[in-house]
């Protein structure tokens, strides 16, 4: 575990944690996303700061994060596998450690097919799970992927993400036991939206005892509209929407508010189920509603760690 | 095999402007067998070039022949007189078929007729699918001959990733998740715990990205002019 990092110590403490996530824009302006930040600022303990989120170029992470660190707020970067290759990515945390960045989530990212330069040559030199063990070693063993001494130390909290909702459904389970064995400290989920595929996924995790060794994040995201509903069915890879959910939306009359509502249930429900340390809360296009969310849920005020 | 696609025939006829005396030069191995640069599409692709020219009013001479295999020197000797007579030689081949003929005969002036695509095989009449990428350091005893570096988009090595969804890959419903191929495969064969291990970091510098590659074999080495 990282000393520095806060979120690292909310999950550890036994509170379920409260993580949000900003999406850096599209271009060097930058003030809406410090915005965003200080809207949720006693909300969550840590923001999640995507990385050229489906292959649309966007502001770097890293910048944005250690913008976050000036304001003394806690970034989470992400880093995916589809633009940076091996040499980049070492350099790159080396980097965002010395920026005052604590913690680091690695993904495999959105192939570029589906972004606005779906011409470029993707990298994939490595994948999520080799990135994870990269930067473990890179941490514990203080060496490089190809085997060179670091320099000195870095510090930092390791996570990943799993799709209970992707197939092989079984192997899913499986694939997390390799992400903790690579050197996840936590997981964050695809937005869940099918709790019971959901429930269904986490006690097999229970089976496994894997609850125990890593810290379980259920990532929610609260819909908007129909069109935002119908648009993650079936355009956002990895996101599954039962029909059932999608009825409930149309006949609510005020869609925004039942969004709103099936959140916070989401939320509540995911707090009695056993081995799911905390939420992370995906409002991007709708941060406002965020200190709603944590509030309504029951987690607000946020413990002082 | 190696796998090719004719360019179309707009950038064909543009390529072709400035000349006057083409040769469509076939080649009779992979392009042949998957029908984009053959005798039959040799001469086809020259018939429509000349009817083309006729509408321009152009003459000049379009004439089509075949050799074995473009990217072997002793099949280009037994042409490379005739070959000499052309101002132009629109080739058929993949992509190593001209470098081949101007590594020969460097006087030579060649076009390429055909996009390369791919190695693979045809998995049904008209449909040709990709299944190596030459990466020089095969892995196909780990995942029981399929091969993730190839089929899979994001070449995984320790798959699938979050877009699995039914045995699709989050490309399109047209593509096989190759993890979840890989999954199934060795569930059935009772040897899923293959994947249990973490696959090491792949050594790219045996595939193209270590540079162009060159295979030596010494024991079969001739040294020239022996
Ligand atoms: S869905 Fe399957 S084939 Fe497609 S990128 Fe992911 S692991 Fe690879």
């Amino acid at each position: 575990m990282s000393v520095g990092s806060r979120l690292a110590k909310a999950l550890n403490n036994g509170s379920f944690a409260v993580t949000g996530e900003l999406g850096p824009p599209k271009g060097a302006g930058i003030d809406q996303l410090k915005h965003h930040a200080e809207v949720m600022r006693n909300h969550v303990e840590a923001y999640n700061i995507t990385d050229n989120q489906t292959a649309i170029v966007r502001t770097s992470s890293i910048a944005c994060g250690a913008v976050l660190v000036q304001m003394g707020l806690e970034p989470t970067i992400q880093i995916v596998v589809r633009d940076r290759n091996r040499i980049a990515i070492q350099s790159d945390v080396l980097g965002a450690v010395a920026l005052g960045i604590k913690n680091i989530l690695c993904l495999a990212g959105d192939h570029q097919k589906f972004g606005n330069e779906p011409q470029s040559k993707g990298v994939y030199d490595i994948d999520s799970i080799q990135l994870l063990k990269m930067l473990k070693d890179l941490r514990d063993e203080r060496v490089f992927a190809g085997g060179d001494k670091l320099e000195g130390e870095v510090d930092y909290f390791l996570g990943a993400v799993e799709n209970p909702f992707a197939d092989p459904f079984e192997y899913r389970v499986d694939r997390l036991e390799k992400k903790i064995k690579a050197g996840a400290g936590f997981i964050q989920t695809q937005c869940i939206f099918d709790l019971e595929r959901f429930k269904k996924w986490m006690e097999l995790v229970r089976e496994r005892g894997l609850h125990k060794k890593v810290k379980i994040m259920g990532g929610v995201t609260p819909i908007k509209s129909m069109g935002a509903a119908k648009y993650m069915k079936n355009n956002v890879s990895g996101i599954t929407i039962p029909d059932s959910l999608i009825d409930r939306l149309r006949g609510a009359e005020n869609k925004k508010a039942e969004g709103l509502n099936i959140a916070v249930e989401t939320i509540q429900q995911l707090k009695e189920i056993e081995g799911v340390a905390g939420v992370h809360i995906m409002a991007i296009a709708w941060e406002e509603v965020v200190p709603e969310i944590v509030e309504r849920a029951g987690l607000y005020p946020r413990p002082q760690l | 095999m190696i796998i090719a696609k004719r360019k179309p025939l707009d950038q064909i006829m543009e390529m072709l402007a400035p000349y006057n005396q083409i040769c469509v030069l076939g080649c009779g191995a992979c392009v042949t067998v998957c029908m984009a640069g053959g005798q039959k599409e040799a001469e086809e692709l020259a018939a429509l070039i000349r009817i083309h020219r006729k509408k321009e009013n152009r003459n000049g001479r379009v004439e089509s022949f075949t050799v074995e295999r473009q990217c072997e020197y002793e099949y280009i000797d037994q042409v490379l007189e005739r070959l000499k007579g052309f101002d132009i030689i629109l080739t058929l081949a993949c992509g190593v078929g001209p470098q081949t003929l101007v590594e020969h005969a460097a006087d030579l002036l060649v076009l390429p007729g055909v996009n390369t695509t791919s190695m693979g095989y045809p998995k049904e009449q008209g449909v040709w699918v990709e299944r190596c990428l030459g990466c020089g350091d095969c892995i196909l005893h780990l995942t029981q001959g399929i091969c993730p570096i190839t089929r899979c988009a994001k070449s995984i090595l320790n798959g699938p990733c979050g877009g699995s969804a039914e045995g699709k890959c989050e490309l399109g419903q047209d593509i096989e998740c190759a993890w979840h191929l890989i999954h199934d495969r060795l569930s059935a064969l009772g040897c899923l715990d293959n994947l249990s291990e973490i696959q090491p970091l792949k050594n790219w510098s045996v595939s193209h990205h270590g540079g162009p590659r060159t295979t030596v074999r010494e024991d079969v080495r001739v040294e020239r002019g022996e």
